[in-house]
């Protein structure tokens, strides 16, 4: 049982090397969320602002409605689907580095999750603080910037890091267009040694651990974030 | 609610006991052949309607008949097969399998079928008329096949594209995604007359025989399938088959 265990380990990884379509995967995986996250950011922040405008003023129709069409049409559809329209259609006839194709297709996807995010995080704060803001001068722009986003930020950032734990594992549908990341990795191991168990069991394991790394690091901010909160 | 669910249970049970090739002496009785591909390679496997043909389905089902079988083909991912068969999920697999020495390690193979070849699809115009201009180009494959272990043991990792399906990397050839695609010599005719602006370069990869993958140790089974591929083969059957879906060139 352990002989044969040990077999299987050495055949899946160690033999020929094989441990470097995990090593490589795994780069490509971090990658990929990483700059999606910062294109999310991006477009996730635009986006709110401009729909909290256009709730608490009515400027800025056309942009409100590209953005809400933006919000169904992604939020409505796979994210593999999104990867492959991508890839196979907009891209249709262009050589694109496959890396970039993939931060674009994620990044826009995590964008829409995480502008409803930004969103609830500035409707959290009660509407009080933007009358009183303005009831002593402050702009509009003046009371957001300066009162009510700082406050925002603080309650989001937690629900923001899951939705980073979540794109993590999103991007393992990378492999549809041929983009080695961790689960491609281990389906290559796959198709060379016919086993099913190690290679599977190790993809998942990785992913599991850097899941536990992420969500660690959330319960340390929001224990940080809390401290000053008298609730 | 809970009856149902009983009564799925029950159904389920019966029709593993039923299954084909697993009954307890992994003789195939009269029941269901369950049979592993992927059917996204023509002329072997394809779908046309809802339906699964091709040779091999052909084939598996002339097979299936002389055993006294049903035949039930389940389509899978390519590099999912061997796994599918030696966990016993399926009974055999076929989908234009070359015997290798690895997937021997794994499955038994029966005698062969079908002799195939490995070719190389380049863009018309691209300049690419021998596998010497290979070296250096990004080459797409399908994962798991032949092509795609041939071609990263020749030309590196980095070069290789793995789609997970033939058409796909068929496609990022047609679009200058990658360079050429090297893929079994049937398909790859199918795949040229489908997309316009694609040859198949007349110098082959490699040559090779498919063969149909049972578990390892089932000889019972693969004994079965044996002696009716040798019926198949000596009444013609055979050869009308692969002459029904292959025009001679």
């Amino acid at each position: 049982m352990f002989e044969d265990f040990r077999q299987q380990f050495y055949l899946n990884f160690v033999s020929e090397d094989r441990w470097h379509y995990l090593a490589n995967g795994l780069l490509v995986t971090l990658k990929l969320t990483f700059f999606a996250v910062l294109l999310g950011l991006l477009i996730g922040f635009t986006i709110a602002f401009i729909r909290n405008v256009h709730d608490n003023t009515g400027k800025l129709k056309i942009l409100n409605f590209i953005c809400n069409l933006y919000l169904t049409v992604i939020r409505g559809t796979p994210v593999v689907v999104q990867l492959m329209i991508i890839y196979f259609v907009i891209f249709g006839s262009v050589r694109i580095d496959k890396a970039l194709t993939a931060i674009l297709a994620f990044g826009i996807n995590s964008g829409a999750y995480q502008a409803e995010i930004f969103r609830s995080g500035i409707q959290s704060i009660p509407r009080g603080q933007m009358e009183a803001g303005r009831s002593l001068g402050f702009s509009y722009f003046q009371t957001m910037t300066k009162i009510i986003m700082p406050q925002a930020l603080k309650n989001v950032i937690p629900t923001l890091l899951n939705e980073v734990i979540t794109l993590l594992k999103e991007t393992s549908v990378a492999g549809y267009i041929a983009l080695e990341d961790l689960t491609k990795g281990g389906d290559i191991i796959r198709s060379r040694t016919y086993s099913a168990f190690m290679p599977l069991i190790a993809v998942g394991l990785i992913y599991l651990v850097m899941v536990l790394i992420l969500e660690r690091f959330v319960k340390m901010i929001e224990r940080r974030l809390n401290k000053n909160d008298k609730r | 609610m809970k009856k149902f669910l009983g009564l799925l249970m029950c159904a389920v049970m019966v029709m593993c006991m039923a299954g084909c090739g697993k009954t307890a002496s992994g003789t195939a009785q009269a029941g269901i052949l369950v049979m592993a591909t992927n059917a996204e390679f023509p002329p072997y496997e394809f779908h046309e309607g809802d339906q699964i043909v091709g040779i091999d389905a052909e084939i598996a089902a002339a097979i299936a008949e002389k055993m006294g079988c049903e035949l039930q083909i389940e389509d899978i991912a390519f590099d999912s097969i061997i796994p599918e068969v030696s966990s016993g999920k399926a009974d055999m697999g076929m989908a234009g399998m070359t015997v290798t020495e690895d997937r021997k390690v794994n499955v038994d193979f029966s005698d062969t079928y079908a002799i195939a070849r490995q070719v190389v699809i380049v863009r018309e115009g691209s300049g690419i008329t021998s596998l010497d201009d290979l070296e250096g180009l990004t080459i797409g494959v399908q994962q798991g096949t032949t092509g795609d272990i041939y071609a990263t043991e020749e030309f590196g990792d980095d070069k290789i594209e793995r789609y997970a399906k033939g058409m796909e990397a068929v496609q990022a050839l047609s679009q200058g995604k990658i360079d050429a695609v090297i893929i079994d010599n049937e398909p790859a005719r199918v795949f040229v007359t489908e997309n316009e602006g694609l040859i198949i370069l007349d110098e082959a990869y490699a040559d090779e025989e498919y063969a149909i993958a049972v578990r390892k140790g089932n000889t019972e089974l693969l004994n079965q399938i044996n002696a009716a591929l040798a019926e198949l083969k000596a009444d013609g059957t055979l050869d009308a088959i692969v002459a029904k879906y292959i025009t001679a060139e």
